[in-house]
C-alpha cells in the first residue's frame, strides 16, 4: 500500500510539481510575497508583534472574504458588504451606548440584523430575480444612507471595553514570558490535523481506494506541524493568540468543512456551476441562493462588530471599499466569475496576499498611491494567471485540483481521497 | 435578380455544392453531399433530424468557414470560399434561421435595414431609410407601420421582416430553415405564397421543412438527405389541380431509408405488469397563456418495458417530459402520474425523484451536468442522501459509489475526479445515465439519449438502456431517430402538437406508419 506507483518516480514528482504549480499557485505566491517583504523590511514582517498586527488588521476582510466566496461560487456578487459593515457597526454602537444594552445582547442582535439585511437582499435576488449586482448596488446606497441617518452624521466613541475585547483581546494567561495556552492550542491543533490526515488515509484504504505512500503523508504532517508550531511560537512570544484569531480559525475550519464535506456545500457549488442542472437534480436553487445571502449578511454584521470594536468607534464612513477588498480576495484565491468554482481556503489565501502586501508596503514606506496601484495589478495578474493556466491545461488533467476548482472534497487527488485532508491541514496552517 | 421569370437564364445552376464532407469531433455530419439549385427555383431540402440539413446550410452560408469542410461550393459556376456570413451575404446568399435574428426593441425599418442604413458620412438619413424599408416591406406584402417595434408583431409578421431584411441585402438565394414551424395555417400559406412571388422575381430559395405537404405545394425540386449523404433529388411538377407528381410516401421512404439497420441490441429481460400511468397530462406554455404544449397526454408503462415516444421537433415531447418531472417546464393545468393506481407526488423535482422518477435531459451539457465538476460529484448530485449522514458527505463512500457507477456505465475516464467537461459526448451521457441510476429510479425518462453521439457509443448506451429495463425499470424513450425507436422499443407512442396521435407495438411499427402518425395534426388518436 505504501508503494502505489505504476509510473516512474520521476514522472510522479513531475506530475506532483505541475499539479502543485497550478493548485498552489497562489499559496506559493503568498510565500514568495512574504519572503520578499521579509527581506525588504529587514526581518520586520515576521516579527511576533507584526504577525499579531497582521491578523488583527485583516480579520474583518478575512471574515467578509469567506462570505463573499460563497456568494461568488453561487454566481453572484455582493457590493453592499461595506455599507452593511458600517450600518451594523453603527446600530451596535447605539445599542451599547445610547440604549445601554450589554454586549452579550448586542452581539446576537447585530448578527440578527445582518441576517435580516441578507434576507432582504436574498429575497430580491433569489425570488424576484433582480440581478445581484443591482440589488446589492442599491443595498450599498441604502445601508450607507441608513448609517448616516442613524448616526446623524457623527461618530460614536468610545465604546465599552466588553466590545473592544473582540478585536483587541488576547487569550488569557499572558503574564510575561512565553504564552503557554497559545502554544498548547498550537500543539492541540497540530495533533488534530495530523489525526485527521492519517484517519482519512486509513479510511480511504478501508474503502479499497489507493492511498499515497506513507512517506508522503508523513512529510505533509511534518510540514503542517512545523508551520503551525512556528506560527504559534511567534505569537506566544508576543502576547499570545488574539481572540479574533481564534474566531477566524473557527470560521475558516467551519466553513471549509461545510463547503467541502456537507450536502449543503455541495448544493451551493452545483447551483453556481449550473443552476438549471442543479434544479433538475432536485436542488431548491432559489432557497440556496437566498441562504447564501443571509449568510453574507450575518458575516458582514460580524465583520462590522469586529471593525467597530477595533476602531473603538462607529463612524459614518466605516467599511468603505471593504466589498472590493473581499471580492478581490475571492478572485485572487481562485474563484470563478461565472460561478461554481472557489474555496474558502482560497479566499483566505487571497485575503492574506492582499493583507501582506498592504502591511509589507506600509512597512517599507510605500505611499498609498503605490499600494493601490500594485494591489490592482496583483488582482489582474492573479486572475489572468488562473485563466491562462486553465486554458493551457484545458484538457483538465486528472491531477488534484483544490483551490481553483472548489477544493472541497477529499477526493481531490486523482487516486482517491488519500492525502487531501493532509492538504487541508496545510491550508489551514497559516491561520 | 436577373430575370423575372422561372426559367433559369444564366447557363448552369445558381448554386452547386459538390461532395461536401464535414466532421465534428466524433461525428461525421456530412459525408459527400451534393446539391444543385437553379436560378429562380424553390428547392426543398428534406431529411430526418440529424440528417445534415442544417450543417449543409451552415457550410453554404459561411457559418462553418471554408477550410473546416472539404468539397466545392460554386456560385454561378465560380468556386467560392466563404470565411464568414458577411461574405456569403455579399454573394447574395441569406439564411433565415428557426430562431429569428431580429432585435426586438428596434423598429421594423431599423431591423430591415440593420447594417444597411441609408447614411451619409455615417449619419443616418432616417427619411430615406424609412422610405427604403417601406418599399421592401411592400415587396414582402407586410402592411405594418415601419416605426412599430418588432416585438409588437406576430411571429408570422416577424418572419416577413426577416425576409425583407434579406431582400435589403440584394439576396439571390434565400435559405429558410423550418420557416413555418411556429406559424399558424394562414400565416404559413402567406409565407409560401411569398416564396412563389420571390421566385417570379428571380430569387431562388432553399426550403428546409418537415411538413411534406407544404414542401410539395411550392417546390420545384426536392433533395433528400440521410445520414449525411445525398440520397436523391426529385423534380416536382404539379398538374392543373396542383397535385404534385411525387407522392409523400416516396419522400418518406427516401428520408428514413428502406433497410432497417441492426445496430440495436436484443431485448434480454421480460416485461412485467403495468406499473406507471400518466393520465390526462395537460400543460400550458410558460409565458403564452392558453397555448397547450401538452394536451391530455395519457400513457401506460409496464415494468421492464421500453416505451418510445416519436414526434417531430416541436411536437411537445420534451415539454411533456420536463413538466412531468417535477413541473420543470410550463404551467401545470391538470393530470397526474400514477403508480399501481395511486397518484404520485410530482409537484417538485425533489418529489419526483423521491417518487422514483428520473429524467435524462436532451441538453445534457446545460441541463444534465455541472460541466466544471468532476465525475464523482455529478454522479451523486441527485442522490446525495445515499452517501451522506445527517448532511455530512462520506468522501470515501462517495468515491466508491461513483466509481462503481462509472464502471457499471462503462465510462472511459482517468478516474472519478476527472472534470466532465473534458469527456467525450458519449461518456458524458454515460455519466448522466449513471447519475440518474444512482437515484434508483423506477421510471426513467430518456430524452434524445444518443443525440450527437457517435455510433459506437450509441450501441453502448443502448446496451445500458436494455440492461436497466431488464432490471425492472420502466423506460420512456423520447427520440427523433426512428430507427432508434424501432430498434429499441416494445411499444411506441406518436405525438403531434402536444397530443398523443397513436400507439404502435414494436413488432407492428415501421417508419412510414410512425411518420404518418407524427404528422397527423388535428386528428383524433
Amino acid at each position: 500500500m505504501n508503494q502505489t506507483s505504476q509510473t516512474s518516480p520521476r514522472a510522479r514528482i513531475g506530475a506532483l510539481l505541475q499539479g502543485n504549480a497550478r493548485q498552489y499557485g497562489m499559496a506559493i505566491a503568498l510565500v514568495a510575497i512574504i519572503v520578499l517583504f521579509q527581506v525588504l523590511t529587514g526581518g520586520l514582517l515576521l516579527t511576533p508583534l507584526n504577525l499579531t498586527n497582521l491578523i488583527m488588521q485583516n480579520s474583518y476582510i478575512l471574515i467578509l472574504a469567506i462570505g463573499m466566496m460563497l456568494v461568488i461560487v453561487t454566481g453572484h456578487i455582493d457590493l453592499s458588504v461595506g455599507s452593511v459593515v458600517a450600518f451594523t457597526g453603527a446600530v451596535s454602537a447605539i445599542m451599547l451606548t445610547s440604549w445601554g444594552l450589554p454586549t452579550v445582547v448586542v452581539i446576537p442582535a447585530a448578527l440578527l440584523l445582518g441576517a435580516v439585511i441578507g434576507a432582504w437582499q436574498g429575497f430580491w435576488i433569489a425570488y424576484v430575480g433582480v440581478p445581484a449586482f443591482i440589488v446589492t448596488l442599491a443595498g450599498m446606497l441604502v445601508f450607507r444612507g441608513a448609517t448616516l441617518a442613524v448616526l446623524g452624521g457623527e461618530s460614536i466613541a468610545p465604546l465599552p471595553q466588553s466590545l473592544r475585547v473582540i478585536a483587541s483581546g488576547f487569550l488569557p494567561g499572558g503574564d510575561g514570558g512565553l504564552h503557554l495556552l497559545t502554544l498548547g492550542l498550537g500543539l492541540a491543533g497540530s495533533a488534530v490535523i495530523v489525526w485527521i490526515q492519517w484517519r482519512s488515509r486509513a479510511r480511504a484504504g478501508a474503502h479499497g481506494l489507493p492511498v499515497q505512500p506513507a512517506a508522503v503523508t508523513a512529510a505533509g504532517s511534518v510540514l503542517v506541524v512545523g508551520v503551525i508550531l512556528a506560527f504559534t511560537y511567534a505569537l506566544a512570544d508576543y502576547n499570545g493568540l488574539p481572540l479574533v484569531g481564534l474566531l477566524l480559525v473557527a470560521l475558516i475550519a467551519g466553513y471549509s468543512f461545510v463547503m467541502r464535506s456537507t450536502t449543503m456545500g455541495r448544493r451551493v457549488y452545483a447551483v453556481g456551476g449550473s443552476e438549471r442542472a442543479a434544479a433538475l437534480s432536485g436542488i431548491r436553487t432559489r432557497r440556496t441562493t437566498f441562504w447564501v445571502f443571509v449568510n453574507m449578511g450575518v458575516l458582514s454584521a460580524l465583520a462590522g462588530l469586529v471593525f467597530t470594536a477595533r476602531l473603538n468607534a462607529a463612524t459614518p464612513g466605516a467599511g468603505t471599499m471593504f466589498e472590493l477588498d473581499a471580492i478581490a480576495a475571492a478572485f485572487i484565491g481562485g474563484a470563478s466569475a461565472t460561478g461554481g468554482v472557489g474555496s474558502v481556503v482560497g479566499a483566505v489565501i487571497g485575503a492574506l496576499v492582499m493583507g501582506v502586501l498592504n502591511n509589507g508596503m506600509s512597512l517599507i514606506g510605500l505611499g498609498v498611491d503605490w499600494q493601490q496601484l500594485i494591489k490592482g495589478l496583483v488582482l489582474l495578474l492573479a486572475v489572468a494567471f488562473d485563466i491562462y493556466n486553465k486554458r493551457r491545461a484545458g484538457s483538465g488533467s486528472a491531477l488534484p485540483v483544490l483551490w481553483p476548482r472548489g477544493g472541497r472534497g477529499p477526493g481531490g487527488p486523482a487516486k482517491g481521497g488519500g492525502s487531501a485532508r493532509g492538504r487541508d491541514g496545510v491550508e489551514r496552517a497559516p491561520v | 435578380m436577373s430575370t423575372p421569370n422561372t426559367a433559369p437564364a444564366a447557363p448552369g445552376p445558381l448554386l452547386r455544392m459538390r461532395d461536401i464532407h464535414k466532421e465534428f469531433p466524433g461525428v461525421r455530419a456530412l459525408d459527400g453531399v451534393s446539391l444543385s439549385v437553379g436560378h429562380g427555383t424553390v428547392h426543398a431540402l428534406m431529411g430526418e433530424n440529424g440528417a445534415g440539413k442544417s450543417t449543409l446550410m451552415k457550410v453554404l452560408s459561411g457559418v462553418h468557414p471554408a477550410g473546416s469542410y472539404t468539397g466545392e461550393v460554386l456560385v454561378d459556376g465560380e468556386p467560392v470560399r466563404f470565411a464568414d456570413v458577411t461574405e456569403s451575404e455579399r454573394a447574395g446568399i441569406a439564411i433565415i434561421h428557426q430562431e429569428l435574428a431580429l432585435v426586438p426593441q428596434l423598429s421594423v425599418s431599423e431591423n430591415v435595414l440593420l447594417g444597411h442604413e441609408v447614411s451619409r458620412f455615417g449619419v443616418i438619413d432616417w427619411g430615406a431609410t424609412h422610405a427604403r424599408a417601406r418599399e421592401l416591406l411592400l415587396r414582402v406584402g407586410l402592411d405594418e407601420n415601419p416605426a412599430t417595434p418588432v416585438s409588437a408583431l406576430s411571429i408570422g409578421a416577424q418572419q416577413m421582416v426577416e425576409i425583407a431584411k434579406a431582400l435589403a441585402k440584394r439576396v439571390r438565394l434565400l435559405i429558410l430553415d423550418e420557416p413555418t414551424s411556429a406559424l399558424n395555417e394562414a400565416e404559413s400559406e402567406r409565407l409560401l405564397g411569398l416564396l412563389l412571388e420571390l421566385r417570379a422575381q428571380g430569387v431562388a430559395c432553399i426550403l428546409i421543412s418537415h411538413k411534406i405537404g407544404e414542401v410539395m405545394s411550392v417546390s420545384d425540386e426536392v433533395t433528400i438527405l440521410r445520414d449525411g449523404r445525398t440520397i436523391e433529388t426529385l423534380a416536382v411538377e404539379r398538374d392543373a389541380r396542383g397535385v404534385p407528381s411525387v407522392d409523400e410516401d416516396r419522400i418518406i421512404r427516401g428520408m428514413v431509408g428502406r433497410d432497417l439497420d441492426q445496430r440495436h441490441p436484443e431485448r434480454t429481460g421480460r416485461i412485467g405488469p403495468e406499473l406507471f400511468e400518466v393520465r390526462d397530462w395537460t400543460v400550458d406554455h410558460p409565458t403564452r397563456a392558453g397555448r397547450r404544449v401538452a394536451d391530455g397526454v395519457g400513457l401506460t408503462l409496464r415494468a421492464g418495458e421500453i416505451v418510445g415516444m416519436a414526434g417531430l421537433m416541436g411536437a411537445g415531447r420534451t415539454e411533456f417530459a420536463m413538466s412531468l418531472f417535477g413541473r420543470s417546464y410550463g404551467r401545470y393545468v391538470r393530470g397526474g402520474l400514477y403508480r399501481d393506481g395511486r397518484a404520485l407526488p410530482v409537484g417538485s423535482v425533489a418529489d419526483a425523484i423521491a417518487s422514483g422518477v428520473a429524467y435524462v435531459p436532451e441538453d445534457r451539457k446545460s441541463l444534465g451536468l455541472v460541466l466544471d465538476d468532476d465525475i464523482r460529484s455529478n454522479t451523486t448530485l441527485a442522490g446525495l442522501r445515499r452517501v451522506s449522514t445527517r448532511g455530512v458527505i462520506d468522501p470515501g463512500l462517495e468515491t466508491v459509489e461513483a466509481r462503481r457507477m462509472s464502471e457499471h456505465m462503462r465510462v472511459r475516464s482517468h478516474g472519478t475526479s476527472q472534470t466532465v467537461r473534458t469527456l467525450s459526448g458519449g461518456n458524458q451521457q454515460k455519466v448522466v445515465l449513471g447519475k440518474w441510476m444512482f437515484t434508483r429510479p423506477e421510471l426513467l425518462i430518456l430524452d434524445e439519449p444518443t443525440r450527437g453521439i457517435d455510433v459506437g457509443a450509441k450501441y453502448e448506451i443502448y446496451l445500458i438502456v436494455r440492461r436497466l429495463a431488464a432490471e425492472g425499470a420502466c423506460v420512456l424513450l423520447i427520440s427523433s431517430e426512428l430507427p432508434e425507436l424501432l430498434g429499441m422499443c416494445d411499444r411506441i407512442y406518436a405525438m403531434c402538437e402536444g397530443r398523443i396521435t397513436g400507439q404502435v407495438s414494436g413488432e407492428e411499427a415501421d417508419q412510414e406508419t410512425l411518420m404518418k402518425l407524427m404528422t397527423r395534426t388535428g386528428d383524433q388518436p
